[in-house]
């Protein structure tokens, strides 16, 4: 098989894993977590210098889950990958578990608590200026919810990212264009985007993001140009993987009944069998 | 050495001084270089500087992501913008994910006495304090400000750190200012009642604590230093001791160095207590001077509760 199959069907495992997940915590967001599942692969499987054997490993790339909230992909990866046992992920949201909500330290791979919105962007820039003081080679991912954008710090963070030249870091936005309430554009408008973020001196590149292929050719294609951080706006779907779930906002953190999560888990299934025949 | 700096210089001359040896140690403030007095560390030492501009919550988060990579921050501002505008900030991003930023508030209290509330900071004990994680310190001179500063850059966590703007009159001499995180100074030693200060108050409780020993009463004066952890021994043997106890903050009433202590002394030693502090008021403006003597932060006042308690 080769690595981009191999890797489209780690993302659909993965869903599977955490809509169980979601399902046995009864708690959880789901809409999120689908849509920035191919993102998240890509960055663990492919692009990201990691040792799961070492996760303080100094040299290593970070990586920064700023909508803490779909947490479910970050936490089923990391197990996948070894960083902690994936025995584990039964405990999800359990009565003092490690594994709550939203990322902790506690979890060996995970960086910096996050949860509350538009703080990420900031550490992320503080990790990347520590890069720059130790002349250390590593890169900063963090990885924004589009909702997540009207928090203001946001956009404190990414005027120092520009100011201080932060060619290390690499901000993504999981575009799926779907907050709680409904369609970003209605709750806040966001667009221009890409226009907002040139002006803050980022370099900007416009993927889909459900593509895994094309999220690893864009991670690969940085840097397009030096002394500037670069953001790229991955454009994905709310819920991507399960038709039901899909685009609507009501699946922001609705957790599937047994029915629901039966249904979904075959349509997974018939996808991953599809893409074994293929 | 000028010693007739005020507080917030000695910190940053010590600083400064310390980071020439430790480059991990870097200095972030927001656009507040000169309230700070952070001008010579950044022309000294640029690379181990960092500027925000006005934007407090980006540099608590950029503390943060340095800390988390071996850094040695220190966040520096104005005590009532770093103590509001980014408590988020320092709730997740420092105290829970546990990264050693030290929060350094300067011209805290009612040092701005006469620019009003918004630069007041009489809420940040009591907000910091209620934060798991964090230590709190208000130093009282320059030299206690001087082992501080020695102290923050060994301590590994979260410390908040709020200082004045003004010079302030000496409590302890250049050689003999203990000073241990957590560990309250007894300065004056007494039987009949304890007096309590932290920051700019120790030095009035010290001074009423002279005054009342010519009316021959015997007080204690404790120097506060750290609010968190808070040094419970020396509370509750004070309170065994002496049967009353006063204490004196440049703070609100609600949260403060008196709400701290009797959380101690209610559920150990119950005695009489009185807190002087600033009530639950937007303060009055003026100098820092005229807003301590409106609200009774001052030696008489201290001096004529003592005498009504212990009568």
């Amino acid at each position: 098989m080769d690595r981009i199959k191999f890797l489209k069907n780690k993302a659909i495992q993965i869903r599977k894993e955490l809509l169980q997940m979601i399902y046995d915590a009864k708690t959880g967001h789901t809409g999120g977590s689908l849509s920035s599942v191919d993102i998240l692969v890509s960055l663990y499987y492919e692009i990201m210098k990691i040792d799961p054997k070492n996760p303080k490993w100094k040299s290593r790339d970070r990586f920064i889950l700023s909508k803490g909230h779909s947490v479910e992909g970050y936490y089923t990866i990391l197990a996948d990958l070894g960083f902690f046992l994936k025995d584990e992920l039964k405990n999800f949201c359990k009565f003092n578990s490690r594994l709550i909500g939203h990322p902790s330290v506690k979890i060996p791979g995970v960086e910096m608590n996050t949860g509350a919105l538009g703080h990420g962007l900031s550490v992320a820039v503080g990790m990347a200026l520590a890069g720059k003081m130790d002349e250390k080679n590593y890169k900063v991912y963090v990885l924004m919810g589009d909702g997540e954008l009207a928090e203001g710090s946001i956009w404190e963070g990414a005027m120092a990212a520009g100011h201080y030249k932060l060619d290390n870091l690499i901000g993504i936005i999981d575009r799926n264009h779907l907050q709680i309430s409904g369609n970003t554009e209605n709750i806040m408008s966001l667009e221009n985007l890409k226009e907002k973020w040139n002006s803050f001196g980022w370099n900007v590149l416009v993927e889909d993001g459900n593509n895994i292929k094309k999220m690893i050719d864009i991670f690969k294609k940085i840097p397009i140009a030096k002394e500037k951080p670069h953001l790229i706006i991955a454009n994905t779907i709310k819920g991507k993987g399960v038709p039901f779930i899909e685009n609507d906002a009501k699946w922001h953190h609705k957790v599937p009944n047994q029915d629901q999560l039966k249904e979904a888990l075959e349509i997974l299934d018939s996808l991953l069998k599809k893409g074994l025949n293929i | 050495m000028n010693t007739n700096i005020p507080c917030r210089k000695m910190f940053t001359n010590k600083l400064l001084e310390l980071a020439r040896k430790n480059s991990d140690i870097i200095a972030i403030t927001s656009d507040a270089r000169g309230s700070v007095t952070l001008e010579d560390f950044a022309i000294q030492l640029p690379q181990q500087f960092v500027e925000t501009g006005i934007a407090e919550q980006n540099e608590v988060s950029i503390a943060a992501g340095l800390a988390a990579c071996g850094k040695k921050p220190f966040v520096c501002a104005p005590a009532s913008f770093l103590s509001a505008r980014s408590l988020e900030q320092i709730k997740i991003d420092i105290a829970y994910s546990n990264t050693n930023v030290k929060i350094i508030g300067v011209s805290g209290g009612v040092s701005y006495g006469p620019l009003g509330s918004s630069h007041h900071s009489l809420h940040d004990i009591a907000v910091m304090r209620a934060i798991p994680g964090i230590c709190v310190i208000l130093p009282c001179d320059i030299h206690q400000t001087r082992k501080m500063t020695k102290a923050l850059v060994d301590y590994i966590g979260p410390v908040y750190v709020r200082m004045g703007r003004s010079v302030v009159p000496d409590v302890y001499t250049k050689n003999d200012a203990p000073f241990d995180i957590g560990k309250a100074n007894t300065i004056m030693e007494g039987k009949d009642i304890t007096i309590m200060g932290t920051g700019e108050t120790v030095k009035i409780a010290f001074e009423a604590g002279i005054l009342l020993k010519e009316k021959d009463i015997s007080a204690r004066i404790i120097d506060m230093h750290t609010i968190k952890p808070l040094d419970k021994e020396v509370i509750i043997k004070a309170a065994k001791e002496t049967g009353h106890i006063i204490t004196v903050e440049e703070h609100s009433i609600y949260g403060g160095l008196g709400a701290a202590v009797s959380e101690q002394i209610v559920q150990n030693f119950p005695v009489s207590m009185r807190i002087i502090g600033i009530p639950d008021e937007p303060a009055i403006t003026g100098t820092s001077p005229e807003i301590f003597k409106h609200y009774g932060l001052t030696v008489d006042n201290i001096v004529n509760i003592a005498v009504k308690m212990i009568d």
